[in-house]
């Protein structure tokens, strides 16, 4: 926890344990209160394994009473909680603290209702996002937000974070696909927030929850809504001799009315580091390669793909190839989504950074990315999700090296800061946790902040729901924010993360 | 005069009506009326400030003055703008690069006075109210990327931004949305624009019945036909549509396409397919009547002026049928919008006792009710939008957290908020 500042541990709560213990073992089954070091060492970090922490005890309720009682009797006592869903999270949003009650909702696993006749599919929070598709693809339907993690990750974990994927410009993040949640608030109250209907009464609570990585509530279920799945889909694989060609290219087929489902761009090194470790087929010699995915009606998507094939040859490309299978498609895609394995072949650590950008200003970051490069003399790989903006940069050292640590950090930092000038964002999808908490200042001054925290202060006035996450607790601007992958070895290193 | 001296802006504050050229003017204003306790009604064209309860202020805050584009980038498909700025000089900007607001904001200016008034970008983004495309492209909430603002104390504050995926803290954009300027006054506002489809065509069913009515728009919006409207109207309605190319005479029961024009075409012959009509059964509207078409649902033309109480029901689709049946024995002229996720009801005779049992149908559907339209003298014995008393405590805290003096449209929403 290098130099990072958590909330300061209760003596009193980590001296009480056994009574704790104890007293949650009174609300939920024994079984499911975990307290032996061996049992919750699984828990002690998420996806951002840099971080470590034991967490006081683990509780695994199944019911939303036992949630309530918990959080009820935590309230009571002042014990912090932090909630955790699959744990994949990219930025130590589940990080547990040494004197908190880990919730983790992992029970609460199936999926409640299918409902086509109002399009939605009623889950618990940790079924994953890939098996809500999976219960309605036998009838053409699919849930459209998909985080590459998505073979692992829960809906309730894509709430709190407002998960995005590659097909966001089209369908929109969590938020835009969601029409209910039931949740607790930390004094026990069980209430919902929306239902089957579209939008709901009163303020939008449910936009408010949603994205808002565990600080306001516990989701205990999840109402998503299901599209039906497009008819025809089509990918065209292009190379371009520069970065500044590729990225208006973008901005044209924006231009011009068409809103693909997905464009994906990747810089030269990152081309070459993929194709080197998935054969996938890729231009080399591109200094830009893109991925751009129409779906629709099989008439619309044909059409299309002849107008984005003439404006990718009017802005110089070296090389078109438009899928001829679904296979070929597949491939396509394949590779793209190796390009973070890829890297770990490359060097022995790499950081992950997560900036949005407007998507006219890829060339200039890029570029500004590069001079970084040679000033810290340090490899970068691109990834970018050009649809929507979403820009990852991966830092390549070793941290073996802890001038090369230190640089690498220095350097990510100034990526996310410089992403912000631009007019983006720090965090396009994978949100704020603690590897980018003292980097709010630079999106946000005091006075925003402050208005954050008084709505978490209206409905957790002890501040004990996932504290020490998302907002600096000294309110200053430090120089971190990155995802440390260490000789390749991701917490889930099956995942594919794009 | 002291007063004014006090006052670092051109604006005089004894006057009842302030109107803030910047934002620092607005910001003073908040924070003046913040530190002397004083109420404010917060108002920009007055298009939708009929809906709400009434509410009685010392000073009203007209935002019209605070007008103007601040940044339109079409290429990164978004527009900034003053929270004042009419709709009308929003859309003509757009219209100019062929883009548009995709969520229809509705013209309440014709139901409240026959006459057209498209609002602000800031009344738009305070109420929240989405016109027929909402079931495809989401409500307004869902294209407003970031907003500046002024909480209750007249601090400034800001949340989003101008990019489409950005989770950098609370997405308050969310929660301003629909909040009619109860915990904040909107100062700017930058929401995603969307390129207009090259062509529409509406395919109108001849088919008399809300039964069959809501079957075919479930199809068509379970199908891939890909639709962005769908719509039924009853008989009673047929006579406000004088179109050459509507040639079914009774209801109405109406599926928008859009998109490249041989798409429209295909699209429409399957969903025929796909929903068993033959050509003989449907009219289909061109492109410039299936415009004047949806332009009219989205702007509720059907209820134009009327003398009568107007309700905004949103229901799972599944129950609308039973919902409707249930509402039959009141006085009562609606039709279905958003595919069967939306009654628009007119109501002729109504008391607080009728609009609790109505309030009660709705809500044993699952669904929730606002009222739009109302006898002012009902106003302060009536729910104008419906809550529980759980969120009714959340509403109060989150209140609290932006304007704990209440001074922002005071019991606008609710008593008490």
């Amino acid at each position: 926890m290098t130099g990072l500042q958590m909330p300061k541990v209760q003596k009193s709560i980590i001296s009480n344990r056994d009574k704790i213990i104890s007293d949650i073992r009174k609300i939920i089954r024994k079984e499911n209160v975990l307290s032996h070091e061996d049992e919750i060492r699984p828990y002690e970090t998420d996806a951002l394994t840099a971080y470590r922490q034991m967490p006081l005890l683990v509780a695994l309720p199944e019911t939303v009473e036992e949630v309530s009682e918990i959080l009820k009797y935590c309230n009571a006592n002042k014990i912090k909680v932090v909630p955790r869903g699959a744990g994949t999270g990219l930025t130590g949003g589940s990080l547990p603290l040494e004197d908190c009650v880990l919730l983790s909702m992992g029970k609460f696993n199936k999926i409640l209702e299918v409902d086509f006749k109002n399009k939605c599919v009623v889950a618990q929070p940790c079924v994953t996002n890939l098996s809500i598709t999976q219960a309605v693809e036998d009838k053409n339907f699919y849930y459209a937000p998909d985080p590459s993690s998505q073979l692992a990750c829960s809906i309730g974990g894509n709430v709190s974070t407002n998960s995005g994927g590659v097909h966001s410009l089209k369908y929109g993040a969590t938020t835009n696909n969601l029409l209910g949640i039931q949740m607790v608030l930390m004094d026990g109250t069980i209430t919902r927030f929306g239902g089957k209907t579209l939008d709901s009464e009163g303020y939008d609570f449910l936009g408010l929850m949603t994205g808002s990585e565990g600080l306001l509530g516990v989701i205990t279920e999840v109402t998503v809504k299901i599209l039906k799945t497009p008819e025809n889909v089509k990918a065209a694989l292009v190379g371009f001799p520069s970065i500044e060609d590729a990225g208006r290219c973008v901005s044209e087929i924006i231009a011009e009315g068409i809103i693909p489902a997905g464009m994906e761009i990747m810089d030269k090194a990152l081309t070459k580091a993929t194709n080197d470790f998935s054969k996938a087929g890729y231009p080399i010699d591109a200094e830009a390669m893109m991925i751009i995915e129409l779906d629709g009606t099989e008439s619309e998507v044909s059409e299309l793909i002849q107008r984005i094939e003439s404006i990718a040859n009017k802005n110089n490309c070296s090389s078109i190839k438009i899928n001829k299978s679904k296979e070929e498609r597949l491939k396509f895609w394949a590779g793209r989504k190796a390009a973070f394995p890829a890297c770990g072949v490359l060097a022995p650590d790499y950081l992950c950074m997560d900036g949005s950008i407007p998507r006219g200003k890829l060339a200039e970051v890029l570029k500004e990315i590069t001079r970084l490069s040679k000033k810290y003399n340090l490899p970068v790989a691109n990834a970018f999700h050009a649809g929507d903006g979403n820009l990852h940069p991966l830092i390549m050292f070793d941290a073996n090296d802890k001038e090369s640590l230190r640089k690498t950090e220095e350097f990510g930092a100034e990526i996310l800061k410089y992403c912000v000038k631009v007019g983006g964002a720090l965090t396009g999808e994978h949100g704020v946790g603690i590897e980018k908490r003292e980097l709010m200042c630079e999106a946000f001054n005091n006075n925003d902040i402050q208005q954050q925290l008084n709505i978490k202060v209206a409905l957790d006035p002890n501040s004990l729901l996932n504290p020490g996450k998302v907002y600096p607790i000294l309110r200053k601007c430090a120089e971190e924010g990155r995802v440390h992958v260490h000789g390749g070895k991701t917490k889930f290193p099956d995942l594919p993360r794009f | 005069m002291e007063e004014k001296q006090n006052f670092q802006t051109y604006l005089d504050f004894n006057q009842t009506v302030l109107k803030p050229k910047t934002e620092n003017e607005i910001s003073e204003v908040v924070r003046e009326c913040y530190k002397k306790n004083i109420p404010l009604e917060i108002n920009g064209s007055k298009s939708k400030n009929k809906i709400g309860k009434n509410f009685q202020t010392e000073k009203t805050l007209d935002m019209s003055s605070y007008s103007g584009i601040i940044d339109y980038k079409p290429e990164e498909l978004y527009i900034k703008a003053k929270a004042g700025t009419s709709l009308e000089i929003i859309n003509n900007a757009l219209e100019k690069n062929n883009q548009q607001l995709a969520f229809e904001p509705t013209d309440f200016g014709c139901l409240f006075s026959g006459k057209k008034n498209l609002g602000t970008i800031g009344g738009v983004m305070a109420c929240n109210f989405a016109g027929p495309r909402r079931f495809k492209v989401g409500s307004v909430r869902d294209h407003v990327l970031g907003f500046k603002g002024i909480n209750g104390k007249g601090e400034i504050i800001k949340s989003g931004g101008t990019v489409v995926k950005n989770v950098t803290g609370y997405d308050l954009s969310k929660i301003l949305s629909g909040s009619f300027g109860t915990l904040a006054v909107l100062s700017e506002i930058a929401v995603k624009v969307l390129p207009k489809s090259p062509c529409n065509k509406t395919l109108v069913i001849d088919n008399p019945h809300i039964k069959k009515a809501l079957e075919y728009l479930n199809l068509a919006l379970s199908s891939s036909s890909d639709c962005s409207g769908g719509v039924f109207y009853p008989e009673i309605f047929r006579n406000y549509f004088s179109l050459n190319d509507l040639t079914i005479k009774g209801a109405l029961t109406a599926i928008r396409i859009e998109g490249p024009a041989k798409s429209v075409d295909k699209r429409i012959e399957k969903l025929m397919k796909e929903i068993n009509v033959n050509s003989k059964e449907v009219s289909i509207l061109e492109p410039e009547q299936s415009n004047v078409f949806w332009k009219n649902t989205q702007n509720l033309n059907v209820f134009s002026a009327t003398k009568s109480n107007l309700l905004r029901i949103v229901s799972p689709p599944s129950e609308t049928f039973d919902l409707i049946q249930k509402l039959k024995k009141f006085d009562i002229k609606y039709f279905i919008d958003w595919g069967g996720n939306l009654v628009w009801l007119e109501i002729n005779k109504v008391s607080p006792k009728i609009l609790r049992e109505i309030t009660d149908i709705v809500r044993s559907a699952k669904g929730y009710l606002t009222v739009i339209k109302i006898e002012e003298h009902l106003k302060a014995q009536i729910d104008i939008f419906a809550i529980d008393s759980i969120k009714y405590k959340i509403t109060e805290k989150i209140k609290k957290s932006f304007d704990p003096r209440r001074i922002l449209n005071p019991g606008k929403m609710y008593i008490g908020i």
